[in-house]
């Protein structure tokens, strides 16, 4: 089962220090693990929930280090991309995987798939067992209906105030965080969906 | 794509005042309450929830109630499952054309992935126009499947063909349910039914995967024909990870000769595909999680080390983790001596890897890569790029000026980062693997006259090798004795002590404090001289004059580490003596006539002929100097409470005391 899904920054941020990552869009899946361990079982609901918060930080932070060494070791640049450059954008995006160790922060070790596209980070959060190809799928697919339908590439990014939209689309694609085995049918079939709920 | 603009919203969210929220609060009641939801309402909304998130505000939170589904639950789950699974209709969901000539009850059915009519049960591989709802109820069960087995079909009665350790067993618990229960599924309890249809799902799919190899299913047959089918194309890597699984736990059982499957997965994967940073990824963590059977099934996978190596040595950020908790199991006898150059030589793998992938490259003009392409250094980069344990190489400083451009480029800086972290794993495995074996000090002879390949800071693998020579020494005094020739070599070079400053530092100390009769009985009065000999040449030659051009004066810790040497060395054979009274008398001497070339600052001369003196003076009672100098074990842990002997003084004291004060 995916744990999280999030969006977040891979480039510098002014208001923010050289490491660190702002969280733009994140969707926990499964129980809160602060209500299942029996000592964060006495926090109150909004110290649990500043304990998720603090985790996606992690997650978004691990990730943006990881992002920034494969570009240096990579070489390439980034070049700025209009709207209308999905498809590209897409194609040349940096993907990996972080790991994380168990209790580091999750309860238990998770691996970490992550797409690089231009200034943005798309990153899905794995149980151990999880299909990781599958997984990689799922996260191309999310990414580019995000792109897609967010205008992402260019001044005005939408994330922040279409965060329903994403919504939908992870409740289509990764229902309760659970990744699919869907055929090219089943993917158009559920497309369909999707665009005609995003579209309202 | 993150613009200023997004920037300032988020800003304007966090900051928003009180009085400020409540005005907009009462404008989108306002808007919520007219007849038509125009944009502006939806987004109001959208900012209202960007203001509550960036805020804190507290919210109503949706508790997840725990998974503690009770065993009735579990079992009408699973049958549930078994109907989705194995019974959904075979007719295409809705929007399929009702009326025509041609349509008929056929016509209407899900089909195959070649467009021929289903005639088995619906899989996630059938198509159709539409789905009903209990075909798309038969993709999530199916997709859900492994989770829901894992959690709450543990395979704990039953089956006495399987392994308790194994943990993804419960697959192959299916094969062996089949081979026990042909087709009275029917009369099985609930769990083991559905275990079967799983089963028989999943055989479902491996024949519907005659046309698209893209999922891996758990009988030996199909495995082996699968594994036959996709071992040739390299593009399915990540797909034969699984197969692996499967072998690995099955194999043996099954007597299957498994020896093709670590040739593929372990020779080749990682020679060609190091790349790849999620088969590198899976790769390492089918290691990972099957050390202990790996090393119990096939001990020989170890063979594949300096393959295992090249992940690291291309993505060393992304994959050092994996290999702290890796290398302490690829640490053996065999193959300790072979693993410390490996580690050492990794940044030149690195370099190699980067030139391997820019040789296609026309294009680029680079000394390495020529270098690279010229078959007569072919045979260096095969040693690097070698897939097997078992060989050793001569020719290190022809690689290290060959590739010395490549000292900048991130990925080799990375890689060098990591080195003494990983050396530091491997000393500390090292002593706990076999004494006969232990590599350090031969490497010393091998290593250091080379220059170590890594870029300026390359101190930090200087301090580790520094650090544990001295904690094997430690331990293993006659080690010194041992491979006194090696380290004497060292010693005697005197340019190691301008540029090998730290570690030259640290042999002397340890020849100084463990060349001696009680280290090892095979320590000679000859031996002794012949390092006194050694070492006097070296001080007396960076005492005489300036440093050669473009060095430093030599640290003032080196020159008195020399000289404590020395004094230690004639304690312990009185004939030296002499020779290091001349040598203290001649600094004091050289001293007082004010500067000298070979050290720059006034303080640090006086330290040292202060230090001269002291041992001089100490070595005016031979007898005496040898326990100051290096005192015997006893006298360095105290156990005086514990001794009687030594403890009846103190006893005496404690009385004296006691009587006098009444």
């Amino acid at each position: 089962m995916v744990r999280c899904f999030l969006i977040h920054t891979v480039c510098p941020v002014g208001a923010l220090t050289a490491g660190e990552s702002r969280v733009l869009y994140s969707r926990l899946f499964g129980p809160d693990e602060a209500v299942l361990s029996k000592q964060q079982r006495e926090f109150t609901p909004e110290e649990r929930r500043l304990l998720q918060k603090e985790k996606v930080s992690v997650v978004a932070r691990r990730v943006r280090s990881a992002v920034s060494l494969s570009r240096e070791a990579s070489g390439r640049q980034l070049v700025d991309a209009v709207p209308g450059d999905e498809a590209l954008v897409l194609q040349d995006a940096d993907s990996g995987v972080v790991r994380l160790r168990a209790g580091e922060p999750f309860s238990e070790e998770m691996s970490v798939l992550w797409l690089g596209v231009q200034s943005l980070g798309f990153t899905l959060v794995c149980e151990p067992h999880d299909n990781l190809l599958l997984a990689e799928g799922v996260l191309r697919n999310l990414t580019r209906h995000c792109l897609d339908n967010l205008h992402m590439l260019g001044q005005g990014s939408e994330v922040l105030l279409k965060s329903s939209r994403i919504d939908v689309l992870l409740s289509r694609l990764l229902p309760h965080g659970q990744l699919l085995f869907l055929n090219h049918r089943f993917t158009q079939s559920l497309e369909k969906e999707a665009a005609s709920s995003m579209a309202k | 794509m993150y613009s200023l603009g997004s920037e300032s919203l988020i800003k304007q969210a966090r900051e928003i005042q009180e009085t400020e929220l409540q005005k907009f609060y009462s404008r989108l009641v306002k808007l919520l309450q007219l007849k038509e939801l125009g944009y502006e309402t939806l987004d109001s909304l959208h900012r209202l929830h960007l203001i509550l998130s960036a805020n804190k505000y507290a919210r109503t939170i949706l508790r997840l109630s725990p998974d503690s589904l009770t065993e009735e639950h579990v079992t009408i789950l699973s049958k549930k499952f078994v109907d989705w699974l194995r019974y959904a209709s075979i007719v295409q969901g809705g929007g399929a054309s009702s009326g025509g000539f041609f349509t008929g009850p056929r016509s209407r059915q899900v089909t195959e992935l070649d467009g021929s009519v289903s005639g088995d049960f619906f899989t996630v591989l059938c198509v159709g126009q539409g789905f009903t709802e209990d075909q798309w109820m038969n993709v999530y069960s199916f997709s859900m499947l492994r989770h829901w087995l894992l959690t709450y079909h543990s395979v704990s009665s039953g089956n006495s063909t399987m392994d308790a350790d194994d943990r993804s067993e419960v697959d192959g618990s299916v094969v062996s349910m089949v081979s026990a229960t042909s087709s009275s599924s029917r009369l099985l309890p609930p769990k083991e039914r559905l275990r079967e249809k799983a089963f028989q799902y999943c055989q479902r799919l491996i024949e519907q995967c005659d046309q698209d190899p893209s999922m891996v299913f758990r009988t030996f047959p199909s495995i082996k024909a699968l594994f036959g089918r996709l071992s040739s194309d390299l593009s399915y890597a990540r797909v034969l990870l699984p197969i692996a699984q499967f072998y690995l736990n099955h194999g043996e059982m099954a007597a299957v000769d498994c020896e093709c499957v670590w040739k593929l997965v372990f020779g080749r994967f990682p020679a060609e595909l190091f790349n790849d940073p999620f088969l590198a990824h899976e790769l390492l963590r089918f290691l990972r999680q099957n050390l202990d059977s790996l090393r119990l099934r096939t001990p020989e996978f170890i063979r594949f080390l300096p393959n295992f190596l090249k992940f690291l040595a291309w993505d060393s950020s992304a994959v050092v983790d994996d290999f702290v908790d890796l290398l302490p199991s690829l640490v053996t006898e065999g193959t300790a001596v072979e693993m410390l150059h490996t580690l050492l030589d990794l940044p030149c793998l690195s370099a190699t890897l980067v030139l391997q992938f820019r040789s296609v490259d026309t294009q680029t003009r680079l000394l390495s890569l020529d270098a690279f392409r010229n078959p007569a250094f072919r045979g260096l980069f095969l040693f690097l790029l070698r897939v097997e344990t078992g060989h050793t190489i001569d020719r290190l400083s022809t690689l290290h000026d060959l590739l010395a451009e490549a000292a900048d480029w991130p990925r080799v800086v990375r890689c060098a980062q990591v080195v003494p972290v990983l050396l530091h794993i491997y000393f500390n495995t090292v002593v706990t693997v076999g004494t006969e074996r232990i590599p350090s000090l031969e490497t010393f002879r091998l290593r250091f006259p080379a220059s170590f390949f890594l870029p300026r800071p390359s101190f930090p693998s200087c301090r580790v090798f520094s650090c544990h020579l001295l904690r094997l020494c430690k331990l293993r005094p006659s080690l010194v004795v041992d491979q006194s020739h090696e380290l004497l070599e060292f010693a005697g070079t005197t340019a190691n002590v301008y540029s090998k400053e730290e570690v030259y530092t640290h042999v002397v100390w340890v020849l100084g404090e463990y060349l001696s009769m009680s280290s090892d009985s095979s320590c000679s009065v000859a031996l002794i001289t012949s390092c006194f000999e050694t070492l006097e040449a070296v001080l007396f030659e960076i005492t005489s004059s300036a440093p050669p051009p473009g060095m430093v004066c030599p640290a003032p810790k080196v020159i008195t580490t020399l000289m404590s040497a020395l004094a230690k060395l004639a304690s312990r054979s009185h004939d030296l003596i002499p020779r290091v009274s001349l040598f203290f008398s001649k600094l004091r001497t050289t001293a007082r006539n004010g500067s000298v070339a070979w050290c720059a600052d006034e303080d640090d001369l006086v330290a040292i002929v202060t230090r001269g003196e002291e041992l001089w003076s100490l070595l005016k009672a031979p007898g005496v100097a040898q326990s100051v100098l290096t005192p015997p074990p006893h006298v360095l842990t105290p156990r005086w409470h514990r001794d009687t002997n030594l403890a009846v003084p103190l006893q005496l004291r404690v009385l004296t005391r006691l009587t006098h004060s009444q």
